[in-house]
């Protein structure tokens, strides 16, 4: 029975090092109540799989180590999935771009119908996941006998490490066979991935986001990143902001960017538009800076400020450095 | 060379949906519909290329009941050259079913580049074009805000977590939009007008042999937890106050 079988965990990582989101995965796949492995796959992908094996209620780890999975392309990697799914019950993975792209081939190949975005595991075989910019929930049963879920992981809580010294058994696992013919038909060129000091977006406490209203990429520079800085933040923009060049593609947030939850999010010169409002709106404490006072993003805002965002960041910065003395 | 581009009906992106208060749905009597935004923007990058002398062909197609007919015209009226309508009674159909549908309209009109929308911005599951080009056993590359296509393969630049990512694919190729690929063109009314000439083609789902029962069964729909608005603060002072005091700071 196939609800006998364990998980299989993806997990999100750069090779080098475990994202945060993947702990965050693991509370919703361990909360299928079945054993849980999970896969790392990658090229030079050991010490993400160490780090991996530490979190609390890993049974075991699968190492994927190949050329053929560097930059985990979507055709190879998810043949390896779908080789490895026979053993497993459930199919599980963050909603990253990585799995987003890979997860959906998997289900398709085994003829599952993917639940994307899962926000709650109600039973083995129910979730809750949100539709229409998270406006509703839908209360779904998959009725397919393997599972293959993507996990909204600003919903989850992060697993933490095992208690003591112990770690999970890291086992090697061959590449699939159809691996290298995919990969043929698809190869990386290049990438351009910033690199930054700051927090992640998905994994941030505190999220500082600038709208239309900051102007330019100077402006970012120049008003809102020293903000973010003083607090420890990571930068967050709205669609409106990137389509406009002031921010890059990987900050945005909403519907169709990066869905978070940071315990604190500044939300500056951004009117609050129902696609932007759907990767926010699970914050802990909203504060919204914006001229007009009927912007909608007050309405979600714990505290609000009516006024001009180049006039309160400045402010705003100085009473933080005030606060932290 | 043939261009395929599925486009979907949904809810207009400026529409407030309502839950229905038995939990049974969300309100879709009278309400605006649209083309899926993501697929405006396909139809777009389609439209260039044949523009660009790249392809000859461009073919929306579409899957749903009554009225889905609309949405495909509203493609033609940006300048496909004619539709494709798999008639369903119902709509949501789920993605599986509806990438083995166009599975099937692939092999009949054999494109070489179909273009999806990365998402639809309804039922929000990121799935469809991942599932053909995983049934067709074609190259995928998601998420793309660039693509520059050559005689044996194309190269699209993709948004993805830390930034971007370029890939090549040979063709044929699945390929899914993400906003910033282009800006989409408003139908002008001459072609509008041309458009109620152009062919659509109508076909069943039995035609084409694929079976529509859905593997998810909606068990409620419900409100989300709602936030209220909370207070305004007259300076950044006495905001920093609050946030100590809140325990976020
Ligand atoms: C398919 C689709 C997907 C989308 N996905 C997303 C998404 O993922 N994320 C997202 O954010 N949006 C998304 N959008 C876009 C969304 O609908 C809005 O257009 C966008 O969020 C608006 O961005 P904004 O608030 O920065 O700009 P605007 O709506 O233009 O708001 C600017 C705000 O700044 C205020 N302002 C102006 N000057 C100042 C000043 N000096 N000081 C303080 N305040 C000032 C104004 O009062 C206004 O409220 C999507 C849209 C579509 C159609």
């Amino acid at each position: 029975m196939a609800d006998s079988l364990p998980t299989l965990l993806l997990a999100e990582h750069d090779d080098a090092s475990l994202n945060p989101v993947t702990a965050r995965a693991l509370t919703a796949a361990k909360a299928l109540g079945a054993p849980v492995h999970m896969l790392v796959v990658g090229e030079n992908a050991r010490a993400a799989a160490e780090a991996a094996a530490k979190l609390d209620g890993v049974a075991e780890v699968l190492l994927a180590d190949a050329p053929a999975y560097a930059h985990r392309l979507a055709e190879p990697v998810a043949a390896l999935g779908v080789a490895l799914a026979k053993e497993y019950g459930a199919v599980v993975a963050p909603s990253t771009a990585v799995w987003k792209s890979v997860m959906p081939r998997i289900a398709a190949l085994l003829d599952v119908m993917q639940v994307s975005d899962v926000i709650a595991v109600v039973a083995p075989d129910i979730f809750d996941r949100p539709i229409y910019a998270g406006n509703a929930i839908q209360r779904v049963r998959a009725t397919d006998g393997k599972k293959v879920l993507t996990i909204r992981t600003a919903s989850f809580a992060a697993t933490g490490e095992a208690t003591g010294a112990s770690s999970a058994p890291i086992r090697a696992v061959e590449p699939a066979g159809t691996a290298a013919g995919n990969a043929a038909r698809s190869s990386f060129v290049g990438e351009d991935i910033a690199a930054s000091a700051r927090p992640e977006l998905t994994a941030a406490r505190i999220i500082v986001s600038g709208g239309r209203a900051v102007g330019s990429a100077e402006n970012f520079h120049a008003v809102i990143e020293p903000l973010a800085d003083a607090l420890g933040a990571a930068v967050g923009a709205s669609r409106a902001a990137v389509d406009a060049g002031y921010a890059p593609n990987d900050w945005q947030v909403g519907q169709t960017g990066k869905v978070v939850a940071p315990d604190l999010y500044i939300a500056l010169g951004i009117s609050g538009a129902i696609q932007h409002l759907a990767g926010m709106k699970d914050s802990k404490v909203i504060v919204a800076v914006n001229k007009d006072e009927e912007a909608p993003i007050f309405q979600v805002a714990d505290f609000g400020i009516v006024g001009d965002l180049f006039e309160v960041v400045p402010a705003l910065k100085t009473e933080i450095a005030k606060a932290k003395a | 060379m043939k261009i395929l581009v599925p486009v979907k009906r949904v809810v207009d992106y400026n529409v407030k949906i309502r839950v229905k208060p038995d939990g049974s749905g969300v309100e879709l009597a009278n309400i605006k519909m649209s083309m899926n935004p993501f697929d405006e923007i396909a139809v777009e990058e389609a439209l260039r290329l044949k523009e660009a002398g790249k392809a000859s062909e461009v073919v929306a197609v579409s899957i749903g009941p009554a009225k889905t007919d609309e949405t495909i015209r509203t493609a033609l009226a940006m300048g496909a050259d004619r539709g494709i309508w798999v008639k369903t009674d119902e709509a949501g159909i789920e993605p599986l079913t509806v990438a083995k549908l166009l599975k099937k309209v692939v092999e009949a009109e054999g494109p070489t580049l179909v273009i999806l929308g990365k998402q639809a911005i309804d039922d929000d599951c990121n799935q469809t074009g991942q599932m053909l080009s995983a049934l067709l056993g074609w190259p995928q590359a998601t998420f793309a805000s660039k693509v520059v296509l050559g005689d044996t393969g194309v190269e699209v630049t993709r948004e993805i977590d830390g930034g971007l990512q370029t890939l090549r694919l040979d063709l044929p190729a699945v390929l899914t939009t993400d906003l910033r690929l282009n800006e989409p063109r408003y139908a002008s009314l001459p072609n509008i007008m041309k458009a109620k000439k152009k062919p659509i083609d109508e076909k069943s789902p039995a035609d084409l042999g694929v079976d529509l029962a859905p593997r998810l069964e909606i068990l409620s729909t419900s409100e989300p937890a709602g936030r209220t608005a909370g207070i305004k603060v007259g300076s950044a002072a006495e905001l920093v106050d609050h946030l100590k005091k809140a325990g976020v700071l």
